[in-house]
């Protein structure tokens, strides 16, 4: 179980990361963490030409915040973002995500925007960030914003061309008056989720997002409903994701887990509201 | 741009238990498989190769971190530290170490290793760690020998001493 | 300050390990918790396990190519390109094997071969199909990715009830069917017993695969000598070492020249090392090719596909039972499936426990029938409990069974049925003779001392609150020192007549004496982190007055060297028992010469010599004596001053207990030597929300005899209760209804950590075996046997629910917790799911293209506008009008690899409908599946597209990313109509994706 062969640049500038990218394209890889992209490689799943290494720019490893947003830097961890001070206060809902993202000993290399890259549908960060409505940083020569309901694309895939890599995503900050809730299921804790829920409640409504379940996190805003409306919406949310079985779960129990779980992760965020 | 080329070796060097060391690796070559057979450090142990086990866990840079998801090129200018590492000197275990061996929190030995140096970051940066923190912590790790009371059991027994040294220390 | 050790007693103190300190007058450093002679190396990383031990210069290593077929023909191999690529020394397939060794033999009589690689056909997911040997691990896996294989695949078989079916194919050319074995035994008269009892209670149960994985997997280095054409190997095995006998046949050698030694440390096994054995003559073969020393380290990868695990077993059980829940008779019908091969020790499993089917009840009317099936399955061995928690399982379900069905209270059904105190030694209906105990007053001091009563009121409490909590109880007894006899029960008395009596267990032991009077021991015990050497050194102390520091333990195993039989090893708990009795015994011969070498030193007669405090002296007179290393040395520096029998230097023995008979010619076996109790009670919730189990509290008493290290016996029951835990609801290895491997990491195969693991409570009593020198029974296994059902008892009655089959996962659950889904409650599209079947994977879909219908089939059936909408695709070659090959790179994210496509299209009906059938195949795996493409004319004249595909995937994608498979499947898919809705002019949108766009689109 050892990699396959690949050329490996150790990334000094931003330029050098984007000449790469735009020279090898689909045959590059970013490594930030690497504690996705490292399995894949030992497995021979992934075999790419070149592994470009993006920790040693100091650009990247930034949490800056305005007030309105904060912005973390591609080479920030996982780890370095959960011990931020401002993280709880700022941002709570991935205050709250944070801490089910694999174990503190992966966490401590693992990146924030490597796991948005990487675009795994039960993975919680790409969920907190698409409850929150928030953005992705794209670079390549030229620079762009992505709101993280266009990016996730699909299974595993994401609206990042061949060419550019992810400089930072952006979590909106907490609102007045907003009040947010984090809850997963998984076999143990630290698995993939089967189903995980990030929730904004607010005064004209709820948004919920849902892991785990479609292949991708997907979002839905409701008006203030509550009682047998919610249950139908949520009802017809769990449907409409498209579940399929598989080891650990089947579609059925992943519906019920969406409506159940769905519903004590929007009464948690009311909660926290009031 | 510094490129290395798939087929050749390069130098990486770095801090490895606090000494500088230098030695040659592809850029495929695996944390794990240059710290032991390169470097001859087989004290990190390898369990399964895709970051569960938490076997070949070490200190990178004064954080616990699997060996098995590191590039060894990656590691360039790094501070490095095993279990080699983890006592006061040859022949001397560390407070940790001691409390493993009291409490009975090893049988086989194999993960052992990657739980210590998890542990001895763990309780550095956490000196009052209540139960459930350190089981959520130690939920990174797989023992199949103890069952885990005993390393539960050590860990909070070390934590005690080490916040209060006893006094002919 | 030293401190008087005291004998064992408080086991439910903290076992804080203990300086050895000991006075003079100390009475025994059996039963203390001191720490581990092995610890201090282990937490230093000093420790010395195969892959930390140095190789000579020039050693090279190997990697396996395995199967990714449950069962395939093999047309070709091709493996030119590998032989020639970089760092290659050589590549070996079946066919070379099989040139240089013979078949590994086969447990039941039957015309079946056991290869350690294929040689023709590959039969489960996993299997050997070539080595390669190159001069490091990662230039061997690069060549292994240049070889070719050409596979016709088989239906596999998967079920093994399947399997009992003679219209199915035999997976093996030399059996009529796939029951390798079929043999029904009768004790008592069950027949009678069950037509006279007021009841028959019956349970079914599917005991899954599971595995104790350890955490260091299988390693070995391998050499030969072509001029003493001898084999030299170093493997972390584990015994049997009846097995030796096996790999010496297979390579074609006498047992003296294969020199099989273990390293000094083993990073656990749990049985498992064991499986290491067809490895070790695969390795040995491919360094006698290379010329040169070979040595691997088998990957996590490979652990979890083709190791080996735990049998997975249909039982139907039934018992016959009065009205007070007395059970006369017991009928079992097992079907145990061992995999894709019969391999030694196989059908050990099924028999281990025969002589204890009746478990710790007093039932003297028996019936069995026992089936081995053959699937396409990883082959099965060793691995802790070892047919014990398969049988409990039903066993103890069924005694749960009758308590619901007769309405009387568990634990009086228990208590009513358990052997008498006065019984023992106690001869069971089939043969078993359990050595001692008082099971039910254990039970009595267990309900007392676990707070049995406070449970009950807990789980009321918790019911009244509306939460879902349950009990469970369970009573088992525990083997350990199996008989090496136990397993020609599955041979006819006819056929065991034939071949000659098997029977007892050899454990061995020396204790040695060197020039300077201090004591060494060598045991062929093999440990793998039980701390056989503190214990060894607590043992001898005791024999010889010194002190554990005094004494060097030496337990890695030279078959070339040590003293050894076919029982060496460390299974079947036999270490404390066996082995620890044997060093007693080897001590207290040697303790014997002393004691004549310081009669004549002291000038005493003999019988009044002691030892103690590292002196040996005068009985009542301790200024008359001599230290100990003195009279030790003497055999050394004066033997000539000695008689003859007299010179102490190295005493070996050899014990094998008589009570270990061969199987009787009515088919009775006492399959073990000692039997431990155990019972077992615990409190169980189940989330409402999530299904999931809590376990609430957990007490286990035990019986394991006399307790020798009181802290390493609660290490072996918290140990195996975490594994016990992990087979209850979290660990399957679990199969694709085609025989795709599902678990192949540990993402998937869920081994439990701190976070599942809860404390338990542990309790003892002490009944000594009469039929061990130390009265120590094992303890390694039995919490494997008892916490499963105990939980699975606990969980029925919560949900009361009569049949649960493990792992209890929380989607199975749930099912009881809550009412079946209802429809929709708002109408809308409901997508087609077929039931979960592994990698049987359906999809559906349609788009919509500006192009002609006409237009769309001709783009169908052209090889230029295929390969440019076939994802990835490098090219196409027409091989008929309907049969089309292509080369394709798939991906999703960062997976990709590379596959080679057949396509077939029939069922043309132009311009409106076509079947495609297609296979692809590839390094990471292969799928096979078939499409229905329905074209129709839409109404601004261009064509929906509608599609239905049925796929099945199998191979490394689907061992290591089953989760991500189905998604993956869709992408490649919904990639392919993009493209072709692209190249017929349409909007590149499907139906499905824009109808879920919509559904998705953000409400104002």
């Amino acid at each position: 179980m050892k990699p396959a062969r690949f050329d490996y640049v150790r990334a000094e500038t931003l330029a050098q990361v984007h000449a790469v990218l735009a020279a090898e394209g689909g045959d590059a890889r970013v490594i930030a963490g690497g504690q996705t992209l490292l399995p894949m490689l030992s497995m021979r799943l992934a075999r790419p030409k070149v592994v470009v290494d993006i920790m040693r720019l100091p650009e990247l490893a930034e949490i800056a915040g305005d007030g309105e947003n904060i912005r973390i830097g591609a080479a920030v961890t996982q780890q370095q973002l959960l011990a931020w001070p401002e993280l709880a206060r700022t941002v709570p809902l991935l205050a709250a995500a944070l801490p089910w993202v694999g174990h503190a000993q992966t966490r401590s290399r693992g990146t924030v925007c490597g796991s948005l890259a990487h675009a795994d549908p039960s993975a919680e960060i790409p969920l907190a960030l698409l409850a929150l409505e928030g953005t992705l940083e794209l670079s390549s020569r030229r620079r762009r914003r992505v709101p993280a309901a266009q990016f996730f694309t699909g299974l595993m895939s994401t609206a990042r061309a061949d060419d550019e890599m992810i400089e930072a995503a952006i979590f909106p900050c907490r609102r007045a008056g907003h009040g947010y809730a984090f809850q997963e299921f998984g076999r143990r804790h630290g698995d993939f989720a089967i189903v995980a829920c990030a929730a904004v409640a607010h005064a004209r409504g709820i948004r919920l997002a849902v892991g785990g379940v479609a292949d991708r996190p997907i979002a839905r805003d409701y008006s203030d409903i509550d009682g047998a409306a919610l249950d139908d919406a949520l009802d017809e949310f769990a449907w409409q994701l498209d579940a399929r079985d598989d080891l650990h779960a089947t579609a059925s129990y992943r519906r019920g887990l969406v409506r159940r779980l769905g519903r004590a992760t929007i009464e948690e965020a009311r909660r926290c509201r009031a | 741009m510094p490129r290395l080329s798939a087929e050749a070796r390069h130098r990486v060097a770095f801090q490895l238990n606090g000494r500088p060391v230098a030695a040659e690796a592809e850029p495929r070559m695996l944390l794990t498989d240059f710290l032991r057979h390169t470097l001859g450090m087989t004290g990190t142990h390898v369990g399964c190769e895709h970051g569960v086990c938490g076997a070949c866990t070490v200190q990178i840079d004064g954080v616990p971190a699997r060996a098995c998801l590191t590039l060894a090129v990656q590691i360039e200018g790094a501070q490095v530290r095993t279990v080699e590492g983890l006592g006061p000197e040859p022949g001397r275990l560390s407070v940790l170490q001691e409390a493993f061996r009291r409490h009975h929190a090893l049988q086989c030995g194999f993960c052992t290793a990657g739980i210590l140096m998890s542990l001895d970051y763990y309780l550095r940066a956490n000196p009052d760690p209540g139960e459930a923190a350190l089981r959520e912590f130690l939920g990174g790790h797989l023992c199949r020998c103890t069952g885990y009371v005993p390393i539960l059991a050590a860990a909070l027994d070390a934590a005690r001493r080490l916040r209060e040294p006893p006094p002919h220390a | 300050m030293p401190q008087a050790p005291k004998n064992a007693a408080g086991i439910n103190e903290k076992h804080i390990g203990k300086r050895q300190r000991m006075t003079a007058t100390a009475a025994s450093w059996i039963g203390q918790s001191i720490e581990r002679v092995e610890d201090a190396a282990l937490l230093s990383g000093r420790g010395r396990f195969i892959d930390d031990l140095g190789v000579r210069p020039g050693t090279l290593h190997a990697a396996i190519l395995r199967s990714q077929h449950a069962h395939a023909a093999i047309r070709a191999i091709r493996a030119d390109t590998a032989r020639q690529a970089p760092g290659v020394a050589v590549v070996l397939t079946g066919r070379d094997v099989a040139s240089l060794s013979a078949s590994l033999a086969v447990g039941v009589k039957a015309p079946i071969e056991c290869w350690p690689i294929a040689l023709d056909r590959v039969r489960y997911v996993g299997e050997p199909v070539a080595v390669v040997v190159a001069a490091d691990r990662y230039l061997a896996e690069d060549a292994l990715d240049l070889i070719e294989i050409d596979y016709d695949p088989l239906p596999a078989i998967v079920d093994p009830l399947a399997a009992l079916d003679p219209a199915q194919p035999p997976l093996h050319d030399g059996l009529g069917s796939n029951i390798a074995n079929d043999r029904s035994f009768c004790y008592g008269d069950p027949e009678r017993a069950f037509s006279e009892a007021a009841r028959r209670v019956s349970v079914s149960i599917h005991y899954p695969r599971n595995s104790c994985t350890p955490i260091e997997t299988y390693g070995l280095i391998a050499e030969y000598d072509p001029g003493e054409q001898a084999y030299d190997v170093l493997a972390n095995f584990m015994g049997p070492f009846s097995l030796h006998s096996v790999m010496a046949r297979a390579l074609k050698v006498p047992g003296n020249r294969l020199r099989l030694r273990t390293p000094p440390d083993s990073g656990g096994s749990f049985g498992i090392k064991q499986g290491l054995f067809p490895y070790i003559v695969l390795i040995a073969v491919a360094a006698r090719a290379a010329g040169k020393p070979v040595k691997w380290i088998e990957d996590r990868l490979e652990h979890l596909a083709a190791s080996v695990s735990a049998t997975n077993r249909a039982t139907k059980l039934d018992a016959a039972v009065d009205a007070d829940g007395r059970v006369r008779a017991l009928a079992w019908d097992q079907i145990e499936d061992v995999g894709a091969h019969i391999r030694a020790p196989e059908p050990a499993t099924l028999y281990r426990m025969h002589g204890v089917l009746t478990g710790a009840y007093d039932i003297r009317h028996v019936s069995v029938r026992n089936r081995v099936v053959l699937t396409n399955k990883t082959p099965t061995g060793l691995n802790r409990g070892f047919g014990g928690p398969q049988v409990y399982y039903a066993l103890e379900r069924l005694m749960q069974r009758i308590a619901v069905e007769l309405k009387l209270d568990p634990i009086d059904v228990i208590r009513r049925n358990l052997v008498p105190a006065d019984a023992f030694p106690y001869r069971t209906a089939t043969g078993g003779l359990l050595d001692s105990g008082n099971y039910a007053h254990t039970v009595d001091i267990a309900l007392a001392d676990g707070g049995y009563a406070d449970l009950r009121k807990r789980c009321e409490r918790a019911r009244a609150e509306g939460r879902i909590y349950g009990i469970g109880s369970v009573a088992v007894v525990e083997p350990s020192v199996s008989n090496m006899g136990y397993i020609t029960t599955v041979l006819t008395p006819q056929e065991r007549r034939r071949a000659g009596p098997k029977n007892g267990a050899h454990a061995t032991a020396t204790v040695a004496l060197d020039p300077l009077g201090s004591v060494s021991v060598h045991v062929a015990s093999v440990p793998q982190g039980q701390g056989h050497r503190t214990v060894l050194a607590q043992i001898v102390a005791d024999a010889l007055g010194l002190t554990p520091a005094d004494i060097r333990v030496v337990a890695e195993l030279d078959t070339g060297r040590d003293a050894w039989s076919i029982a060496s090893g460390n299974y079947s708990s036999r270490f404390a028992g066996a082995v620890g009795g044997a060093a007693h015994l080897a001590a207290m011969k040697l303790k014997a010469k002393l004691q004549r070498i310081a009669a004549a030193q002291l000038n005493v007669p003999v019988g009044e010599i002691e030892f103690a405090g590292g002196r040996v002296h005068a009985r009542g007179n301790p200024d008359n004596a001599v230290s100990f290393t003195r009279v030790a040395a003497a055999s050394h520096w004066s033997p000539g001053t000695q008689a003859d029998g007299d010179h102490a230097l190295r005493e070996t023995v050899f014990w094998t207990p008589p009570e270990l008979t061969a199987p009787t010619e009515d088919d009775g076996i006492n399959s073990s030597l000692c039997y431990g109790f155990i019972f077992d009670f615990c409190g169980v919730e189940i989330d409402r929300v999530t299904g999931a189990v809590r376990i609430d509290k957990y007490v286990t008493m035990h019986d394991c005899g006399r307790v020798l290290h009181p802290a390493m016996v609660a290490g072996q029951i918290t140990g195996g209760f975490a594994h016990a835990v992990g087979a209850a609801l979290y660990e399957e290895y679990a199969y694709a209804s085609d025989g795709s491997f599902l678990t192949g990491t540990f993402a998937d195969y869920l081994v439990p950590t701190t976070m599942e693991v809860p404390a338990l409570t542990i309790l003892h009593v002490e009944t000594p075996s009469p039929f061990t020198p130390l009265g120590a029974k094992g303890v390694g296994e039995g919490n494997c046997m008892s916490t499963p059902v105990c939980l699975a008892n606990a969980v029925a009655d919560a949900l009361g629910i009569a049949e649960i089959n493990l792992p209890m996962t929380p989607a199975k659950l749930a099912a009881h917790v809550h009412p079946a889904e209802g429809a929709p409650r708002r109408a809308q599209n409901v997508p087609a799911t077929k039931p979960f079947a592994g990698r049987r994977l359906h999809g559906s879909g349609s788009a919509d293209v500006k192009a002609a219908p006409e237009a769309v089939w001709r783009m169908l059936l052209d090889p230029g506008t295929l390969a440019a909408i076939i994802p990835g695709c490098h090219g196409v070659e027409k091989l008929s009008d309907t049969h089309f090959r292509a080369a394709v790179t798939l991906g999703v994210g960062p997976v990709s690899g590379r596959y080679s496509a057949e396509i077939i299209l029939s069922q043309l009906v132009p311009p409106k409908s076509v079947t495609l059938t297609g296979s692809v195949t590839g390094a990471l795996g292969d799928g096979r599946g078939a499409g229905r493409i329905a074209l129709a004319a839409s109404e601004q004249g261009g064509t929906r597209i509608s599609y239905d595909y049925d796929a099945e995937i199998g191979g490394k994608v689907a061992s290591v990313a089953g989760r991500l498979l189905d998604g993956a499947t869709r992408l490649v898919i919904r990639q392919f109509f993009e493209a072709l809705a692209r190249h017929a002019g349409g909007a590149a949108r499907t139906g499905l994706f824009a109808r879920l766009r919509a559904i998705f689109r953000r409400r104002p």
